[in-house]
């Protein structure tokens, strides 16, 4: 059988190349797809040690589901101000949105 | 009111004088002057009273007057019979001789000063004060008085006190007004720097005193160490002269002199200051810069008397131990050299001047010598009776040549032709012929110049000289005869300043027109010609010329009782007799032929015979150079150099600078290393390194989220590492 | 090597694969593309897992909702990045760096867990799905993050409308 430690080192190489994503693509739509991408490791997580801690219980599963609706409404909410961002400044590059520039 | 009270009041009526002419009369001439002559003259009737009442007192010198109070609190208690010091008033024979003269001399010269201050005339606004005035009255008219009567209670105080500290009080009350009165003249220059100044001559007299005032001042005090008390009863006359006895043995820290002879010396040096002996004669020329009644005052009657007149008070002390006939006592010996080298020395510049007044302060020197010679060998009585009779005919001469100055100014201003402007009316020889024009001058100036010369029986100079010469003749011939010979240069100057100033013909316009002066001038030069004439009548010898004169020497007789002892009258000796009249005669008979017809614009015959001699002469042997050369200029240099300069100015100026520069120096290096970096740096430096840290913080804010994301995760491994590495170590 | 143990290597390469690309592709198309590939791996791993459920859900929220969510998203923004720009920015290499020991970081933490290489425990109850149900809307369990997340959609939809929404 699958030992718990595969879907956990799986989730955390997921995660990592997620975070890969987030700090290194210039595009901010790409930067939202790797943050899904984290996401869903953090899901593996989750419903990986529901299944082998309380496969009876249903808060793993629930707490999985809450994260997935809080990963849709966070992307609907993204993308919308992406759009925003580029119907005023004509750019989705992460990089050119520096106003807070110190 | 006893007579022993009265004698306090003799000193006092001149000092009320000074007190309300200083405080209130000063600015009213006439008020001024009356307040001095009034007091004066009260002064004088009280001193005659005294007097007359001692004549009449029978054994009068055994009993005094005298009255004391107790005046400082220490005595020497170890010192049997001294108490407190006290302070009083004594007339013994000696001072009535002196309460005689001192106040009438004073009050005459007073009268004359009314006069010589051209009282009567209006203020000239060409009068400067503090110059002589030319044509109006003196601007500093009520001063002058003041300083008179100040002059005269100090001379009187000195007469009638009862010790060495009172008397010492007059002695030095006197120093302070003839400086004030030298330098009366205060703002007079002359255009010639080396001629000396009214002021430059007043600082002289003082400081050339002040030598002698200071040993003699040593002399008092050793004399109140060794026998507790200064007064003069009970030092020289209690229990017989005991006290002196124990001084004479008493040996004193110099070897080979007793506490009597170092007392006497150091007194001793205090009269050669005052009475200006050599070397200390230096200032009494110079001191004729001040107006003539003062010369006449304080320079000729009064002043330098005193010093003569210490010593003939302290005369018991001066020669304890000495015996007539036998060796003289250090003291004696000291007075009796310097006062025969001065009389001779004094005479011999006397020839050589030019000036009227100078020939006769030189004289006075002269003379003072001839009494300290006197005393020196133990003439006690001669002494005194020549200071006596020099009082009156100096006095005589000096208001004399006054009146001739007087003269020459008016006969200036008078003079049609302005060429005798601006000369000299004190030179002789631009006098002559003054005789004619000014004949009551010429005859009193006459008989004090043959007083002074010694012009046989009628003549009080003549019996008072006769008197030192018999004396010394009998003890000490060598003083006899250096006195001789400076007998005969007296006569002899003293004929010459006659000759140039009076015969012949007028040399100048200004002495053409001479005229004579006033009354308030001339009165007292007929009175003190008088007693120029009558007052040696007194002291006639008893057995003169071998006949027996009984009454006479009243002086004599009266004065002599002034010592426990009196001294025997000497008997007649026809030598002495023959050499004074030798000398005075030939002297005023050389002095006539050489200078009767000088005329204007001649070399003095003197300056042809002597040659380079005559300019020894005539420039005082240049001791007046070789004092400023050996003590004015190392004073002086010490003063302003080393004192001043180096002292003053360099060591505590530099110290004080030296502090305050390190005060600032300390203030700078702290402000600079401590409160500028420090402080301010710390306050600047927070500042701007909160700014700098800011600007390079600022960096981190790139406004790109991904960066902020990467530092943030940098920090979550880093804080891992921190949480978990202790964790993952221990496995 | 068991069956569901190579399924799941391959699942496992699969989605690490596509997630790489997703994360490097320089073409944005494509990543959103290799994103659903992603995702359908993630849901083959809950398969695996017997979520069957979150399988559907996976597949039907995620790649069917917001995967095309993020391709209309990109088709929307495409004009300026139709240039071949570069994907990454200038901190890729210590971003690299930096997930590669956040990797190294988790492994060796995950490692001490006490359970790390346990075998699953139980089996998952035939009836679990309604038991979510009623989990769902059960008073005592979890209906409140249940209600929460829904407040929590509308509010992401409102505020994306008017976020997005032409002025």
């Amino acid at each position: 059988m699958i030992p718990l430690s595969w879907y956990l080192i799986l989730a955390a190489a997921l995660f990592c190349v997620g975070l890969y994503g987030v700090l290194a693509r210039r595009n901010a739509v790409a930067l939202l797809m790797s943050l899904e991408l984290m996401l869903n490791a953090v899901n593996i997580n989750l419903v990986a040690f529901w299944r082998f801690q309380a496969p009876a219980s249903t808060g793993g599963l629930m707490f999985t589901v809450v994260v997935l609706a809080v990963a849709a409404a966070e992307a609907a909410v993204g993308l919308a101000l992406i759009l925003s961002i580029y119907r005023q400044r004509q750019t989705v590059v992460a990089e050119d949105v520096d106003q807070m520039k110190g | 009111m006893t007579p022993d009270n009265v004698v306090w009041l003799i000193p006092l009526p001149p000092l009320i004088a000074f007190f309300i002419i200083v405080l209130f009369t000063n600015r009213n001439k006439a008020l001024s002057h009356w307040v001095a002559i009034g007091l004066m003259g009260v002064s004088w009737l009280l001193s005659w009273g005294v007097f007359f009442r001692a004549l009449g007192t029978a054994g009068f010198g055994a009993q005094v007057l005298q009255a004391a109070v107790a005046w400082l609190p220490f005595g020497a208690p170890s010192v049997a019979g001294t108490g407190p010091l006290s302070m009083g008033v004594l007339v013994d024979p000696l001072t009535a001789a002196m309460l005689f003269f001192v106040p009438l001399i004073c009050l005459l010269i007073f009268v004359y000063s009314v006069g010589y201050g051209n009282f009567g005339r209006p203020v000239d606004p060409h009068d400067l004060p503090g110059q002589p005035p030319h044509r109006g009255v003196e601007p500093l008219y009520s001063r002058f008085f003041a300083f008179l009567s100040l002059f005269a209670f100090a001379m009187l105080l000195l007469v009638v006190a009862d010790n060495l500290l009172l008397m010492f009080v007059g002695w030095e009350i006197m120093g302070l007004c003839s400086y004030l009165l030298i330098g009366f003249w205060y703002s007079r220059d002359y255009s010639d720097p080396r001629q000396i100044t009214p002021r430059q001559a007043a600082v002289k007299a003082f400081i050339v005193t002040r030598v002698g005032d200071m040993l003699m001042l040593l002399g008092i005090a050793y004399l109140y160490a060794q026998t507790g008390t200064l007064s003069f009863r009970q030092i020289m006359y209690a229990d017989g002269g005991a006290m002196l006895a124990k001084l004479a043995s008493t040996p004193s820290s110099i070897v080979g002199l007793s506490a009597a002879g170092l007392i006497g010396l150091l007194l001793f040096g205090g009269t050669v200051g005052k009475s200006a002996q050599f070397p200390l004669h230096v200032w009494l020329p110079d001191a004729m810069e001040g107006p003539t009644p003062v010369s006449a005052m304080i320079h000729a009657a009064t002043m330098v008397s005193a010093g003569v007149y210490a010593m003939l008070r302290m005369f018991p002390l001066l020669s304890a131990g000495w015996v007539s006939g036998g060796p003289l006592t250090p003291p004696m010996m000291a007075m009796a050299v310097v006062g025969t080298f001065t009389a001779l020395f004094a005479a011999t510049i006397a020839v050589a001047q030019n000036d009227i007044k100078k020939v006769l302060a030189y004289s006075t020197i002269s003379q003072l010598g001839f009494m300290l010679a006197a005393l020196g060998t133990g003439a006690y009585v001669a002494a005194a009776f020549h200071l006596v009779t020099h009082a009156f005919f100096k006095a005589l001469l000096f208001l004399g040549s006054g009146s001739v100055i007087h003269g020459m100014e008016h006969g200036e201003q008078h003079a049609p032709s302005a060429a005798a402007h601006g000369l000299d009316p004190q030179n002789m020889l631009n006098m002559g012929g003054l005789r004619r024009r000014m004949p009551l001058t010429f005859w009193t100036f006459v008989a004090g110049g043959l007083a002074l010369a010694g012009f046989p029986f009628i003549t009080a100079g003549f019996w008072s000289k006769d008197e030192i010469l018999a004396d010394t003749w009998a003890h000490a011939p060598v003083i006899f005869v250096v006195l001789a010979l400076a007998a005969f240069l007296t006569a002899f100057y003293t004929m010459r300043q006659i000759s140039l100033t009076f015969l012949g013909q007028p040399r100048t316009a200004a002495a053409e027109h001479a005229s004579e002066n006033t009354w308030t001038m001339t009165l007292p030069l007929a009175a003190l010609g008088f007693f120029a004439v009558a007052a040696g009548w007194a002291g006639i010898p008893e057995d003169f010329l071998g006949l027996n004169l009984a009454g006479a020497a009243r002086f004599q007789a009266m004065v002599g009782k002034a010592l426990l002892s009196p001294p025997e009258a000497l008997p007649f000796n026809v030598v002495p007799l023959l050499t004074s009249l030798v000398v005075a005669l030939g002297g005023l008979l050389a002095g006539w032929w050489v200078y009767r017809r000088f005329a204007a614009g001649e070399t003095d015959p003197l300056a042809l015979a002597l040659g380079p001699v005559y300019g020894w002469l005539k420039n005082k042997y240049y001791f007046d150079e070789l004092y400023d050369w050996a003590f004015v200029r190392p004073v002086r240099w010490l003063a302003e150099v080393v004192v001043s300069q180096w002292i003053d100015r360099g060591l505590i100026d530099g110290a004080l600078h030296g502090i305050g520069r390190l005060g600032v120096a300390i203030g700078d290096a702290l402000r600079e290393y401590i409160d500028v970096p420090v402080v301010t740096g710390a306050g600047d430096r927070l500042g701007s390194g909160v700014k700098d840290v800011g600007r390079s913080a600022r960096t981190l804010q790139t406004g790109k989220v991904q960066e902020y994301l990467l530092m943030a995760l940098a920090m979550v491994i880093v804080a891992g590492i921190v949480l978990f590495l202790p964790i993952l170590m221990s496995r | 090597m068991t069956a569901p143990q190579i399924a799941f290597l391959v699942a496992a390469v699969g989605t690490l694969g596509s997630a790489l690309l997703v994360v490097t592709v320089r073409n944005l198309f494509h990543a959103a593309l290799w994103l659903v590939v992603t995702l359908f791996g993630v849901a083959v791993v809950f398969a695996l897992l017997e979520a069957d459920f979150l399988v559907v859900a996976q597949v039907a929220l995620y790649i069917g909702a917001i995967a095309i969510l993020i391709i209309f998203a990109v088709m929307l923004t495409q004009n300026i990045m139709q240039t071949a720009a570069a994907q990454a920015n200038r901190q890729w290499v210590l971003s690299a760096v930096v997930a590669v020991v956040f990797f190294l970081g988790l492994w060796l933490i995950l490692r001490q867990l006490p359970g790390f290489s346990q075998l699953p425990a139980g089996s998952v109850p035939s009836d679990s799905l309604p038991r979510l149900g009623q989990a769902m809307v059960a008073p005592d369990q979890f209906v409140l993050p249940f209600e929460v997340a829904s407040v929590l959609l509308v509010a992401a939809m409102v505020g994306s409308i008017l976020v997005a929404r032409d002025k």
